[in-house]
Parts: C-alpha cells; sequence; structure tokens
C-alpha cells in the first residue's frame, strides 16, 4: 500500500462499464479520499448510480454487466474474478434512493447483517442495535418500540433505519445513492448532519441531484455528463467542492450547476 | 348514455348468472342430500362403515382418503412447486426460466385422466414392485396430486416472488448476503401470505381432483392410514357409484358431495383471511 493509497480509499483507475453492448461509463479515474465525503453530480442518466454500484459490485446483479479497468479498496483490486464479494459489500456499505428496509421488526432490520455472519449472542445482538441505531441518530425515537415493524416507521426514520443496518456491520465505506431524494426536508437535514457525524469514522461517496446538497455535505465532489444521448458517461470535472462551486474550471460544469441545464 | 347503461346492466346480468349458478348448485347439492340426513342420520353418514346393499353409508373412510391425498399431493408438490418457483425467479438464467415456464404451464393443460392413467401404467406397478402391495392407495394418489398442485403452485409461487419489491433483494445483497440468504431470510418471509395463497389453491385443486386419483387410489372402501392399501376418496367414491345409486344411496353420494363442497369453502374462506391479514 502506498502513500496514496492510504489517503485514497477507493481508487477507481480507467474504468469502462458495458450493459451488454451498451458502454454505460467511460474511461473514469476517481479517487475517494479517506474520512471525506465525495458528491458524485450530474444529470438523470449520466451514470453516477452506475459508478456507485461498481464500487460494491451491485452491478453483478444486472445479467451481461461487465467493467474493464480497475478498483482498488486499500489498494487491493476488488474486480478481480476471485474477490470474496461478500466481504466488499460488508467493507462498502450502501443505503438506497426509496428506504429500502425489510419486513421484519425494527430490531431484525439492525441485527440482519451480524446475523449473517452467525452472531447469536443476544446480549451482543442488543447492543450492536443500540449502537447502530445511536449512531444513525434514530435511538432515541425507536427505542421504546424495537418489536414494531420498521416498515411502520416515517419514509424519514426507515431511511435513517437504513443507514443503522448498515452500521450494524461496520463498514468501511458507506455509499449513499441518492439517500434523501424520496424524503422530506427535515429529515433531509437530519441525514445531512448525519453524514457530516460519520464523516470522523467513514469514507463516504454520495449520489445526489440535489446541487445544494453536494455543496453542502461534501469535500469533493465530481460532475458526471453524457454528452449525446447513447454516450458513454464521463467525468468532466473533479476537484475540491468549494472550488467547484464557486469557479469551475470547465464551462459545461459552471452551465449545470447555474442551473442552465439537467 | 344509454349505450353505457345497457353496457351496464349487460354485465351485471353476466355476474348475477354466474353468482346465481353457485347458489343453486349449493341449494341442489343441500336439497338432495337432506334427505341423507335425516333418514340416514348424521351418525351413520360418518362412521366407518360403507356398505349400500346393508344400509350403511359411512363415509370416514373416503373422508380420511381425501384429507390423506390432499395431505400426501402437498408434501410432495407444495416444496417442488416453491423451489421451482424460487429456482425461476432467483436462479435460473432467464431464457431457461422461459422454457421451464413454458413446460410447467403444459404440465398445467394435461387433462388429469391422462396423468391419471401415467399413475396407473407406471407409478402403481413401480410401488407394487418396491412395497410389495397391490401399488394402489393413498401414496399413488399423492404423487399424481404432486403432479397436478405443481403448476399452480409453481405459477402463483414466482408470481408472488416477482411481484417483491426489487429494493428488498438489493438491501439483502449490498449488506453482503449470499443468494441463498436472501431466498431464505428476506425473500420468501416477505413473500409467505402469497406462497401460503399459492399452497392452499393448490390444496384446493387436490381436494377436488377426481379422474387421476380414481385412476390409482384402488377404489375400495377401506378405512385406512395404510399408504400402500387401496382406499376411496369422496370424489373417487362419488364418480364410481353415481351411475347406479337410487333412494338412500342417491342421498348418501350427495351428502358427500356436500361435505367436499364444505371443505373447499373453508379453503376459499381461509384464502381471505390470510390475504385480509395481510393487508391489516
Amino acid at each position: 500500500m502506498d502513500n496514496d493509497d492510504n489517503e485514497h480509499k477507493l481508487r477507481v483507475k480507467n474504468l469502462n462499464m458495458y450493459y451488454g453492448d451498451f458502454k454505460a461509463l467511460d474511461d473514469i479515474s476517481l479517487d475517494f479520499a479517506s474520512r471525506h465525503i465525495t458528491a458524485l453530480i450530474g444529470p438523470s442518466g449520466c451514470g453516477k448510480s452506475t459508478l456507485v454500484r461498481c464500487l460494491n459490485r451491485m452491478n453483478d446483479l444486472i445479467d451481461g454487466s461487465r467493467v474493464e479497468g480497475g478498483i482498488t479498496l486499500d489498494g487491493e483490486n476488488i474486480l478481480g474474478a476471485g474477490y470474496d464479494v461478500i466481504s466488499l459489500r460488508r467493507r462498502v456499505g450502501m443505503v438506497f434512493q426509496r428506504p429500502n428496509p425489510f419486513p421484519k421488526s425494527i430490531y431484525e432490520n439492525v441485527v440482519y447483517g451480524p446475523r449473517l455472519v452467525g452472531i447469536k449472542d443476544k446480549e451482543r445482538l442488543d447492543s450492536i442495535v443500540e449502537d447502530s441505531l445511536k449512531k444513525a441518530a434514530l435511538w432515541d425515537e425507536v427505542k421504546k418500540i424495537l418489536n414494531r415493524s420498521g416498515q411502520s416507521l416515517s419514509g424519514g426514520q426507515q431511511q435513517r433505519l437504513c443507514i443503522a443496518r448498515v452500521m450494524a456491520v461496520q463498514p468501511e465505506v458507506i455509499l449513499f445513492d441518492e439517500p434523501c431524494s424520496a424524503i422530506d426536508p427535515i429529515s433531509t437535514q437530519k441525514i445531512e448532519d448525519l453524514m457530516a457525524e460519520l464523516k470522523k469514522n467513514y469514507t463516504m461517496v454520495i449520489v445526489t441531484h440535489n446541487m445544494q446538497q453536494a455543496a453542502r455535505v461534501s469535500d469533493y465532489t465530481a460532475f458526471m455528463l453524457v454528452e449525446e444521448q447513447g454516450d458513454p458517461g464521463k467525468i468532466v470535472e473533479f476537484g475540491d467542492t468549494n472550488t467547484m462551486f464557486t469557479n469551475p474550471s470547465d464551462q459545461r460544469t459552471e452551465n449545470y450547476i447555474t442551473g442552465r441545464f439537467g | 348514455m344509454a349505450r353505457e347503461k345497457y353496457i351496464k346492466m349487460l354485465l351485471m346480468a353476466c355476474a348475477s348468472l354466474s353468482f346465481l349458478a353457485i347458489l343453486l348448485i349449493f341449494l341442489f347439492i343441500f336439497q338432495e342430500s337432506l334427505p341423507a340426513i335425516t333418514r340416514i342420520g348424521i351418525p351413520n353418514l360418518f362412521s366407518a362403515a360403507w356398505n349400500p346393499d346393508k344400509g350403511q353409508y359411512g363415509m370416514l373412510a373416503f373422508l380420511i382418503g381425501t384429507l390423506l391425498s390432499t395431505l400426501g399431493g402437498l408434501l410432495i408438490g407444495a416444496p417442488l412447486g416453491i423451489g421451482t418457483a424460487v429456482f425461476l425467479d432467483q436462479v435460473a438464467p432467464s431464457r431457461m426460466a422461459n422454457v421451464i415456464r413454458r413446460g410447467v404451464e403444459l404440465l398445467a393443460g394435461i387433462p388429469s385422466v391422462v396423468i391419471g392413467w401415467f399413475g396407473l401404467i407406471i407409478l402403481v406397478p413401480f410401488i407394487a414392485r418396491i412395497t410389495g402391495s397391490a401399488g394402489y392407495g393413498i401414496a399413488a394418489a399423492s404423487v399424481v396430486l404432486a403432479v397436478m398442485v405443481l403448476p399452480t403452485i409453481t405459477a402463483l409461487g414466482a408470481e408472488t416472488l416477482r411481484s417483491l419489491p426489487p429494493e428488498l433483494k438489493e438491501a439483502s445483497v449490498a449488506m453482503g448476503a449470499t443468494r441463498w440468504q436472501t431466498i431464505r431470510k428476506v425473500l420468501l418471509p416477505a413473500g409467505k401470505e402469497g406462497i401460503l395463497v399459492a399452497v392452499v389453491l393448490g390444496m384446493g385443486r387436490a381436494i377436488g381432483e377426481t379422474m387421476a386419483v380414481q385412476m390409482v387410489v384402488g377404489n375400495s372402501s377401506q378405512l385406512t392410514l395404510n399408504p400402500f392399501q387401496p382406499t376411496g376418496t369422496l370424489t373417487s367414491n362419488l364418480v364410481t357409484n353415481m351411475g347406479e345409486a337410487v333412494g338412500n344411496f342417491r342421498a348418501a353420494l350427495f351428502a358427500q358431495a356436500l361435505v367436499l363442497l364444505i371443505l373447499s369453502m373453508i379453503l376459499i374462506v381461509s384464502i381471505r383471511f390470510i390475504t385480509r391479514k395481510k393487508e391489516a
């Protein structure tokens, strides 16, 4: 592991991604700084969700998807044929666009991951639940109703439950795929505060449509774009969030963040 | 606007007609079995002795035959059907899934007499050879019924799994669950109501199945729990005897038909119960 790998938890190098014959991502190179938040922005269909789903290999679920190039986690190539995808996904957790708690109790949602690796000890599970829900800033609201269905919570609470569920497996990286697009502004605020808090210990990537959100929460921003319909998504500009929003170097970035298209 | 009104009346007439038909069938069977209840009496009707010549009309052997063969059919057919459904929806590549789905649909279209015939010329001799019995009985009926409930359970089970939100599977996989863990811990529990309905509908089919069962069950009136002994079911007994029955004999058969009808209705009500619980 060289020095850059220490500073950059995840590194994407010359990544091409295909769905069958369709090329979805073209020559993506991007380093995600450890214990910082990197935002991926860009218009719908620019490939930002596709890119984030390469990082925990969720695209493996799609028939006919394939990648070229390299992605390393702590310097280790995660795209190799024999790579343990199960352990990758435990290290790189994901929060989805629509809150997706399981139709199980709040408690069972949180212990889902720990149970998968065979943790059965009740006391240990109890403490994981409390700890994870506290990290997700949900404990006080649900500590008396842990046996109630996770799906009975409000949308914003459900999303924080999903964050707690990810916390319970102690990931190193958390991917947020438009985590606030389906929830109300107050809950959005709570999740943004939470992300700022979690930054101390976790490397995070957030895909968002909302440029104000990117500007508020992230340290680095990558702007992605599809030039012509049917072209693959590319990175137009990547850099420090402040610089990017105040003084973008590419005209297309400026057009996008000032709301001239997309 | 007048046309709207006519169409509405026409549709209402169709609906009323089907409802009326069901009502009439029910009333008719009830009316025809009434003499059995008054003249033969409930104790005789539910006894174990079936000797119409001697005025003994006990249906217990057939009732137990029906319940056992249905249970046996489900014990074999439900795991197979649910397994096939999971395979179709979660494991098989889409081209292979399509071929298997067509195959299962085809199975649903095979007339029951053909399946019964297969049972008669292949299954019954096979069971006879390995058990040393005559081969007829609940075991043979169960296997035949398993084949008949398989399409129902597979199709409805696969439909249930397909209708689950894809987010559930994604959430589980993203947590580092294997495919099998996702199926067992998330998808099957999330779809359990739908799968239960599939099994109950399969049960409805098994209870009412007549031809295929009659061909392999042995058609005796012997009350037995031995799956390799010839016995009968309510349906097989009805179809065997309905041509020649008169008087009390005929009324006793109608009483058996009424019991069948009530069993089916219990199943339908239980489906309503299962699905209502889901909505609550």
